[in-house]
């Protein structure tokens, strides 16, 4: 299991020399792995039909209860195979697609990791790995997003869909350790087991709340929805499979996995449903008001994740059925229906769904998929999108629950019937329109796939028992966390959702006849509103102003101006907590002792001198004689190792100033006036002060020597060395020096660079050739 | 600098003092020293150096630039946890080699190599800082 979802990742990175063997055909090399990877998933239709769950686990960081485990059962299973399967197709599409393009190698490499980052996604149990691979997943997309990355739109879009989808990744990081730390575990198989825990801790809300953002960010629900359409900027291939099928649906995931564990409660219903029904009526009215292909298909891929939302927050057996199955209807006809608009795009070089007609004869395969694609999206039969909506509407009126739900489902339905037929059969039919190109059929590759999801379609609305056994039963079980019978068919009867069909149908015909006019008329009354995206525009606008504010004040590159600063905040850090928790200096009878007392008068003399001697020379030596001081001090009461670094801190500062002071008018004398140097003493006094005063209260209070006896009892036994310092420093504590020593590298350069530029800047470089040589 | 004490005794004095700069780095684990220690003494033979014999003297004696020796001390450091891993243990966790020869020597282990590289960082960094600051002779 391990091996399957980094695999990707794996030949991910090989795409790049992949394509400069196989040239034109690397799609079809590289669709070998997902349908691999597909065939290894179908191995477990059978266990998990029969209602097992597999689980697999790798350690990783198991100190931190951290470990690469995956949990295999109906929800994830059906997840997997989506993305493996629909994975397939995209990449022999992707290969069509941008065949010849200079950058197709690149383009692979994230589809690769990006499948492979999406199946770590659903798969995973522990909480930490989903969070891993679902930051992946929106780094992935940014990266595809700006694929076009010499356009100013694409990267705008891809910056604001990772703002977006990252900073509620973030949201979700904080729920899931909240969720983690209240559970008492970090697998979601054994916190999800009983949800009881989760809904009766104080943290739920909490928990709740941030969970949601992330499932909302991802899953582009209102007011989050804005990105997934600007996102339509990347190439077809990416929007047909991360921004319709696979990642977008991410956030569903999410709620469909932590239903067992945060549903049924009172807020769960009213949010997820409100949210929903919202994204869907919003999306779907948005989808009409749009005349591009892909927009189209984008605000409808936005209603349908409102549509699951909404159904997921109904959180009855048959909305979570009908949840279960349109999710799968939806990846089928949706993602085909993507990979017919890109090949339409492709073959005519427009979208435009009014200059679009009569591609029929010139492109059959493509209109062939297109229709049979649009007509399982309106929901007709036999297809499986009728049963989908079928189970909705099945779900909406399911005994206690008000009308005003299957009026929502209703409208949104009519609107999304209507843009299917819009986007499935009018390009094809008619005689044929005005196209930037002489219209062709696309090579195998790019109807292939569409054609494949399309016949899917009709293939499981047919056998509908064999779509509820294999797949949508197996889910909607692990949905509800419980046992339940589930029973798909195409026709049950006259009844009330068939009734509700035929309200939907007709009104989708009417909107479908009025089409255009319809669109227009949205247009004129949508257009004018604020909307989130000039929002998150504003919003970017006023973060940037303020960072440029704050480091205008920060950042003024005056040395003074930043000592002043560091200072400050140090004497208020150390200064604030004394006082609030009081002051606790206790003074110790100082030992009478010779040796003692001249060492302090030594350092106190040094720190005097400084003070007082104008002469800039005078004061740095004496402040070596404070350092040297300081050094007796530590070898006076037993501490030789930092004694020893002492000294030889002094001594390099005492050779560097000597070489900055051939710079520098070091000769000079103080220039500052009086209210500086009033303001100065204040600073100096301040933190000089309040060091002083928390050093003395660490010494009056009771020394816990708990560490000094585990390292002292454990240096040799353990780690082979008798000098604790320098055993905590390499072993015991390694991490933390390998991050200091990276520190003290990176000053290193940085000092060479500020070298570097300054003498660049002078157009001094005759004069020292030397240093420039250094990198 | 033009001071003939200093011309003739730093080749010596900077000699020892790098030597004993990787003495103070190897008896580090049992007595006072160890790699940082080792490196500003190391740094320091370098700066001596170049303050007497100048400042091209000084990088040919270095032979590579210091800011490469950070480099490789830091990957080296970084390497040394990853050895850990290959026996099956967290980053960073020392792992020892005790020679049938030689039973005793406690040198042939991660931690070791992690502290060389802790010594080999401060050299190059505080070398390269002093270097750039002589810059102009």
């Amino acid at each position: 299991m391990l091996a399957a979802t980094l695999a990707p990742f794996v030949l991910g990175v090989c795409a790049p020399m992949v394509r400069r063997v196989a040239g034109d055909y690397t799609g079809w090399v590289l669709a070998v792995l997902p349908a691999a990877l597909t065939l290894y998933f179908v191995q477990f239709l059978g266990p998990v039909a029969a209602g097992d769950t597999l689980s697999f686990s790798t350690e990783w960081i198991p100190s931190l209860g951290i470990a690469l485990s995956f949990y295999v059962d109906g929800l994830s299973l059906l997840f997997a195979l989506l993305i493996s399967f629909i994975g397939t197709f995209i990449v022999l599409y992707a290969g069509a697609y941008l065949k010849g393009h200079a950058d197709l190698g690149r383009f692979m490499m994230f589809l690769l990791m990006f499948m492979g980052s999406m199946l770590g996604l659903v798969l995973s149990d522990n909480v930490v790995t989903l969070f891993v691979f679902w930051e992946l997943t929106s780094i992935n997309s940014f990266l595809l997003i700006g694929f076009n990355h010499d356009k100013s739109r694409s990267r705008r879009a891809a910056l604001q869909a990772l703002v977006v989808t990252g900073g509620g990744g973030l949201a979700l990081l904080a729920g899931l350790l909240l969720m983690a730390q209240a559970g008492g575990a970090m697998e979601l198989s054994i916190l999800l087991a009983d949800g009881d825990v989760l809904r009766e801790h104080p943290w739920y809300l909490a928990i709740l709340i941030l969970v949601l953002c992330g499932a909302f960010t991802k899953s582009a629900q209102v007011p989050f929805h804005f990105w997934l359409p600007n996102a339509m900027e990347a190439p077809t291939p990416v929007s047909a499979y991360l921004h319709s099928a696979t990642m977008v649906k991410a956030g569903v995931y999410l709620l469909a996995r932590m239903n067992p564990g945060l549903g049924g409660t009172e807020i769960w219903h009213v949010v997820l449903m409100f949210f929903g029904g919202a994204t869907l009526i919003a999306g779907a009215i948005l989808a009409l008001r749009n005349t591009d292909l892909k927009l189209m298909l984008a605000q409808t891929t936005v209603a349908s994740l409102g549509l699951l939302v909404f159904l997921i927050g109904i959180g009855e057996p048959l909305a979570i059925q009908a949840a279960m199955a349109y999710l799968f209807a939806h990846s089928m006809f949706k993602g085909a229906l993507f990979m017919v608009a890109g090949s339409v795009d492709h073959g005519t070089g427009t979208r435009d769904l009014h200059r679009l007609s009569g591609l029929g004869r010139i492109m059959p395969f493509t209109a062939a998929a297109g229709g049979l694609a649009a007509l399982s999206m309106s929901g007709l039969p036999p297809f499986f999108g009728f049963i989908a909506k079928e189970w909705v509407y099945k779900g909406t009126l399911d005994g206690s629950l008000p009308l005003v739900l299957t009026a929502v489902a209703i409208t949104g339905n009519a609107l999304m019937f209507a843009v299917a037929f819009l986007v499935g059969f009018k390009p094809f039919f008619g005689r044929p329109g005005d196209t930037p190109q002489k219209p062709h059929e696309g090579s195998l590759g790019l109807w292939i796939g569409a054609l494949t999801l399309a016949v899917l379609g009709l293939f499981f609305g047919l056998f509908s028992n064999l779509s509820e056994s294999l797949f949508v039963g197996p889910a909607a079980i692990a949905v509800a966390g419980k046992a339940m019978t589930v029973d798909l068919y195409l026709w049950g009867g006259f009844k009330a959702p068939v009734v509700a069909s035929i309200i939907t149908v007709s009104i989708g015909a009417l909107l479908f006849w009025q089409g255009r006019r319809a669109s227009d008329a949205l247009a004129r009354l949508i257009d004018p509103i604020w909307g989130p995206d000039k929002g998150y525009d504003q919003f970017m606008d006023a973060l940037i102003a303020l960072a440029r504010g704050v480091s205008g004040v920060l950042q003024t590159g005056i040395l003074r101006r930043y000592m002043l600063i560091t200072f400050l905040v140090l004497a208020t850090a150390v200064v604030l907590p004394q006082l609030f928790d009081g002051i606790g200096v206790t003074f110790q009878t100082p030992p009478i002792d010779l040796l003692v007392w001249s060492v302090a008068l030594l350092t106190l003399g040094g720190g005097l001198a400084v003070v007082i001697i104008r002469s800039r020379l005078i004061a740095i030596m004496s402040m070596g004689i404070m350092g040297i001081g300081v050094a007796f001090v530590f070898l006076l009461f037993g501490a030789p190792d930092l004694a020893f670094t002492q000294l030889m801190v002094e001594t390099l500062s005492v050779v560097i100033l000597a070489l900055v002071i051939t710079r520098l008018p070091v000769f000079g004398s103080d220039h500052r006036g009086p209210v500086q140097i009033t303001r100065d003493a204040t600073i100096a006094v301040a933190v000089g002060g309040a060091l002083a005063a928390l050093l003395l209260t660490i010494v009056g209070s009771p020394l816990d020597i708990g560490l000094s006896t585990y390292f002292g009892e454990r240096s040799y036994t353990e780690a082979f060395g008798r000098n604790i310092v320098n055993v905590i420093l390499v072993d015991f504590r390694a991490l933390d020096t390998l991050g200091e020593i990276a520190v003290v590298t990176i000053a290193g350069v940085s000092v060479l660079a500020i070298y570097a530029i300054t003498e660049s800047v002078r157009g001094d470089k005759s004069a020292d050739s030397d240093a420039e040589k250094t990198p | 600098m033009n001071s003939l004490i200093l011309r003739t005794a730093t080749p010596l004095l900077s000699g020892l003092m790098l030597l004993f700069s990787i003495y103070v780095l190897l008896r580090g684990h049992n007595e006072p020293g160890g790699g940082f220690i080792g490196g500003l003494i190391g740094a320091s033979a370098f700066a001596v150096y170049a303050i007497a014999e100048g400042l091209a003297a000084a990088r040919r004696a270095l032979v590579v630039p210091p800011i490469t020796i950070a480099g490789t001390g830091l990957l080296l450091a970084a390497l040394s946890g990853v050895i850990s891993i290959l026996f099956g243990d967290p980053f960073l966790t020392g792992q020892w080699w005790f020679p049938s020869f030689a039973p005793d020597m406690k040198l042939a282990s991660t931690v070791v190599l992690f502290d060389v590289g802790v010594y080999l960082v401060v050299v190059g960094a505080i070398a390269g800082i002093a270097f750039a600051l002589q810059g102009r002779e």
